[in-house]
């Protein structure tokens, strides 16, 4: 009877890689069942809130606490001068900085955390946060990295030595009081050298405005001291639970087996939940003291005002070329404003992150990068929104340079692209600046996208509006946005890639139970990415069982082996590397298993989709079902018992995602409102392991991307004042916003990756955001427009429109 | 976002409310749907130690509509103005408005009463109440008083209605000719960048008459009745439509602020009067 069911039914049995599995997950999201931090609920668990700094400098001269502590409900106010004995008034930054935990003598952005009341209820803290009186002295603010460069004022006095002198950073010797690093990469001479003897330069300054992940579910954590057995439980939005495990251990004393770390259902990361926040420490401290659990949330204000946020990077490039457009050189200065503290979350060797893959698709012999890091008065913060770390910067600056490249060439910027990419042959490539891509097929990706959205035929279309517009019969303009990117994903090496000195492997641990189902655990963390699924399916086609039979966990640091966690798109490429290494050591056990249930040497079986048969004669074969139950009830000579397996995945390189996009736009020049028309977007991630996620994660990197291109920015006045500090001014995108998006793909496996996966979930956002901006500069090329900067609202488009005359 | 401690009452009838306004002046706020004065008391921005909701007040729900006039009482939500068809037929610039003001959960709650009586300039009734040229009825203590939309407003957020008195419902005379609401937002849910409320009547391919009331671009919804008569005898061509922009523009006053500056938000301001006149017109 057995077989009467198909080899291909029962590979579809199986819902393995290649499958568009539905989301196991969504069963309880879409029914509120979901369990996310602010829905742990503990005995007589109180509430901890911020006093925030209304001013972005200033002194504090003293801080009252006692009419907070006259409130009702209201516990305890904790200030730096408490948390100083415990060493805990500062605390370390990913990025080799420092950070106060609560104002200790002045504060650097508005918003700071001043002090933290502990109440009984989150009202009751509200109410003794407006009783606590603080007594400020403004301080001259900083809100331009270039004048902070130039300014006698000191915002770091605690970098400065007694003598005056400035000691080195964490990153080498600093140029000035509010300098943080120079970091480079690249040949500087050559590539100047190159540059001055060049028959074409073009050269642009841009700036990446400031912007913020705003994950829907805002930072968060509840800390439960159990002063009985000495354990310390934390749950929160953490992206990285083992890693803040080790944190907090570092910095507390508590010893790590006495500190349990979980991230429970996340609602959005983005890096927002990356690092770590004041109000994992002061909630911490509370609940040591109270011997209660205490329960920190932030609003969406305090969210978009204080955690960490992306960009803020001014950068100058000059690219260099022959008069036929082949590239020769690019330099690229970046001034990088990282706000009042260093708090980058980017692996310790990289302060600009990966920057220098800034030479993107294309092959330029010569390249140098400089990036200087500055203190400013503004939050810090400076994380991979929806990216690798700097990867958009990074790709945004390339996507451009090579536009306004193709301007000065008076060159189509299609085609000018397509003679510089790297050849399909000359990879694996080591680029200028360092890094070695792993795989890639560029032409034929961009051939596919040009042709799908019929690029000449846009153009033309393009050049008839032209001619209509200056005939007066329109007052819209048409805009082609192009874009190809690399993405550098699935950090990484531990030979080069550490945060705070732990090697950016992943883990996976599968333990296959006797029925033949099974569980797998993961040091990563999905915040909707999926992984619950996703994850199932690389093991079901590594160790035949059905994905609908493998449960996979995350977050919680007493049962998954250690990890690094999930941002960057390092998921699928490190942890899915583990995971299906683990699954092979699983499949071993499995052969010598069948081997002695079939009565044959190990070497005379194979495996096949969810069985191992005798080679030669496939209807002898054991089920990978039967072999889990044989696993735990055959005494079988010279193997343990059980069936399971952990593998611990050092990544030999990044991997190396691409993909074209194409936008077509209108655009109202009277009201610099734009319409977008088509999005069209290829990528390849190599191995497709479930091409509804994929489609699902391009739809809202895209919805990022366009969020981030046309309107999302954190703006500040000159008084430091946060001015988009609600969803009323900060841009986010709704279903009315965001167009029909066109998914397509090829498929270029990673030649390193276990099963050639590359990862997918930030490209769109880093390949989208270029793509939305080419389309607003392309409309307004043929009447002599270079670059504007993002974001492109209403107001700037119509100031670029105003600017160029075209008002009348 | 959490508002100091307040009193929540849900009286049954209008003398309940007015005897709570009268006991606690200004520190008693009445509330419809509460979705402006909500969140600024969670933000702390208001405070009101006595809040008055008045959901479960008799007569202030209904939408009547008779030969001359519509009367709209002031808990009708956003969402019954877009779902009454006879009133569409009697007015139909009040859905086409209604239909740009936030997002369907919103308008659920939010309610014509209180768009009108909170003052914001972002609110995109006042302005469109202007144009209609509609009255507002107010009662307190001393009974019952009418005062028109187009003298309703002093500055943002104040209004001629006393702290002790509710706006219980607004009459609108039935409009006549074309019609348009034309709304600039950033997004779903935004405040107008600029808006503009036309309702313009056609006589022999002539104007008779054109009622303009702009939104967001100063501290007040503007009644522009300068710009309405630049239209008046004219064919609405193109000389008639620069003078109605012109006019308008000497009525408005706007300020920076994220949408743009003042330079731009003149200039839209007229792009969107130009498009709701012509829409209006091609209506008439």
């Amino acid at each position: 009877m057995k077989d009467e069911v198909t080899r291909d039914e029962r590979v579809d049995n199986l819902k393995g890689m290649g499958c568009s599995r539905k989301r196991v997950e969504d069963a309880r999201f879409t029914q509120g069942k979901g369990n996310y931090v602010d829905d742990i609920k503990l005995d007589g668990m109180l509430f901890g809130d911020f006093v925030r700094s209304p001013y972005a400098h200033a002194r504090i001269k003293s801080i009252d606490t006692a009419a907070a502590l006259e409130v009702p409900g209201v516990l305890a106010v904790l200030t730096a001068a408490d948390l100083e004995p415990l060493g805990l008034h500062w605390m370390p930054t990913l990025a080799g900085d420092k950070q106060m935990v609560l104002a200790d003598g002045k504060v650097l952005f508005q918003g700071q955390e001043v002090a933290y009341v502990v109440a009984e209820d989150r009202y009751a803290a509200a109410d003794g946060i407006e009783a606590v009186e603080v007594d400020y002295e403004e301080l001259p603010v900083l809100v331009d990295p270039f004048e902070a460069l130039k300014s006698d004022v000191v915002l770091r006095e605690d970098l400065v030595a007694e003598d005056g002198t400035l000691p080195d950073g964490a990153h080498g010797p600093r140029k000035h009081h509010n300098h943080i690093f120079t970091w480079e990469a690249g040949d500087k001479e050559p590539t100047e050298q190159v540059i001055a003897n060049a028959e074409v330069v073009a050269e642009e300054s841009m700036y990446y405005h400031r912007t913020h992940p705003c994950p829907l579910e805002t930072c968060g954590c509840v800390a439960s001291m159990d002063k009985v057995n000495g354990k310390l439980t934390l749950g929160g939005t953490f992206q990285a639970p083992h890693a803040i495990r080790t944190v907090v251990s570092l910095i507390s004393g508590i010893e790590e087996h006495n500190i349990r770390v979980i991230s429970p259902d996340i609602g959005g990361g983005f890096g927002n939940k990356v690092g770590a926040y004041s109000g994992y420490v002061c909630s911490v401290v509370a609940s040591i003291v109270t011997g209660k659990p205490v329960k920190w949330i932030e609003d969406r204000m305090d969210n978009l005002m204080t955690t960490a946020f992306a960009r803020d990077y001014w950068m100058k490039g000059k690219i260099s070329a022959t008069p036929e457009g082949k590239i020769t050189g690019l330099h690229c200065h970046v001034t990088a404003d990282h706000g009042g503290f260093d708090a980058c979350a980017d692996p310790t060797k990289f302060p600009a992150g990966f920057m220098n893959i800034c030479t993107g698709s294309y092959d330029i012999p010569t390249a140098y990068l400089e990036v200087d890091g500055v203190y400013t008065n503004k939050a810090p913060g400076g994380v991979s929104y929806r990216c690798s770390f700097r990867v958009t910067e990074a790709v945004y600056f390339i996507e451009r340079m090579i536009e306004v490249l193709a301007i000065k060439l008076d060159m189509d910027a299609a085609e000018l692209r397509r003679i510089n990419f790297i050849k399909k042959e000359q990879f694996p490539y080591t680029a200028a600046l360092g890094w070695e891509y792993d795989s890639g097929d560029y032409h034929t990706a961009w051939d596919k996208a040009l042709k799908a959205v019929d690029y000449d035929g846009l153009r033309a279309e393009q050049t008839q509006r032209v001619a209509d517009f200056k005939a007066g019969k329109t007052r819209k303009l048409m805009g082609i946005g192009l874009s190809f990117f690399t993405e550098i994903v699935g950090a990484g090496p531990v030979k080069n890639c550490d945060i705070l000195g732990l090697g950016m492997f992943d883990s996976c641990e599968i333990r296959i139970h006797p029925t033949g189902s099974a569980i797998a655990r993961l040091g990563t963390i999905s915040q909707g990415q999926g992984h619950a699924t996703t994850f199932a399916q690389i093991l079901a086609s590594e160790i035949g069982l059905p994905a609908d039979s493998i449960t996979i966990e995350e977050g919680d640091t007493d049962t998954a082996p250690y990890g690094l966690g999930t941002y960057g798109s390092r998921s699928t490429p490190v942890a899915g590397a583990a995971t299906a290494m683990a699954g092979r050591k699983i499949r071993a056990k499995a052969q010598m298993i069948a081997a002695y249930l079939l009565e044959v040497h190990d070497d005379d079986v194979e495996f096949d989709v969810d069985r191992f048969a005798v080679k030669g004669a496939p209807e002898k074969f054991k089920t990978m079902k039967e072999i889990a139950f044989a696993a735990y009830n055959q005494a079988i000579p010279g193997l343990e018992p059980g069936l399971e397996a952990v593998s611990y995945y050092d990544p030999p390189n990044m991997t190396y995602p691409f993909g074209a996009y194409v936008c077509v736009m209108d655009i109202d020049v009277d009201t610099g409102v734009p319409d977008i028309r088509r999005f069209y977007a290829l990528d390849d991630c190599g191995t497709r392991i479930n091409p509804m996620i994929i489609e699902g994660q391009v739809h809202g990197g895209l919805t990022e991307a366009l969020a981030v291109a046309l309107g999302q920015e954190i703006a500040y006045d000159k008084m430091g004042n946060c001015k988009t500090g609600t969803l009323m001014d900060f841009f986010l995108p709704t279903a009315w916003e965001v167009p029909n998006y066109e998914t397509d793909y090829t498929v270029t496996p990673s030649p390193h990756h276990p099963i050639g996966a590359k990862g997918v979930g930030e490209s769109p956002h880093v390949g989208g955001v270029p793509c939305f901006s080419n389309a607003v500069q392309d409309a307004f090329r043929p009447f002599g427009n270079t670059h504007t900067n993002m974001p492109h609202d209403h107001w700037r488009i119509w100031k670029t429109a105003n600017d160029l005359g075209l008002h009348g | 976002m959490i508002p100091a401690a307040f009193e929540y009452y849900r009286p049954k009838d209008m003398a309940g409310v007015l005897s709570i306004l009268e006991e606690h002046g200004d520190d008693a706020r009445v509330m419809a749907g509460g979705h402006s004065l909500i969140p600024m008391m969670k933000l702390r921005l208001a405070n009101v130690p006595h809040l008055i909701d008045l959901q479960d007040v008799d007569g202030m729900s209904g939408i009547d509509v008779s030969t001359d006039s519509i009367r709209v009482g002031a808990l009708v939500t956003q969402a019954d103005i877009i779902d009454n068809e006879r009133l569409t037929e009697a007015a139909p610039i009040l859905k086409e408005a209604a239909l740009q003001i936030a997002d369907p959960q919103i308008r659920y709650m939010g309610t014509v009463g209180g768009n009108v009586a909170n003052g914001d300039p972002g609110n995109d009734m006042p302005g469109l109440m202007q144009c209609l040229d509609a009255v507002f009825t107010v009662v307190g203590a001393g009974g019952e008083r009418n005062i028109s939309a187009r003298d309703f407003y002093e500055a943002a957020y104040m209004t001629a209605r006393e702290d002790e008195e509710v706006l219980t419902s607004v009459t609108i005379p039935l409009p006549k000719g074309g019609y348009a609401y034309e709304k600039q937002k950033r997004k779903i849910g935004d405040y107008a960048t600029a808006a503009a409320a036309v309702q313009i009547i056609k006589d022999d391919g002539v104007c008779g008459s054109a009622s303009i009331a702009m939104t967001n671009l100063s501290d007040t919804p503007i009644f522009s009745e300068a710009a309405g008569a630049a239209l008046v005898g004219t064919t609405v061509d193109a000389a008639a439509l620069d003078a109605a922009v012109t006019a308008m523009l000497g009525d408005i006053d706007p300020t920076e602020d994220n949408r743009g500056p003042v330079a731009f938000k003149n200039h839209v301001a007229g792009v969107i009067l130009r498009r709701a006149v012509e829409r209006a017109w091609s209506r008439a």
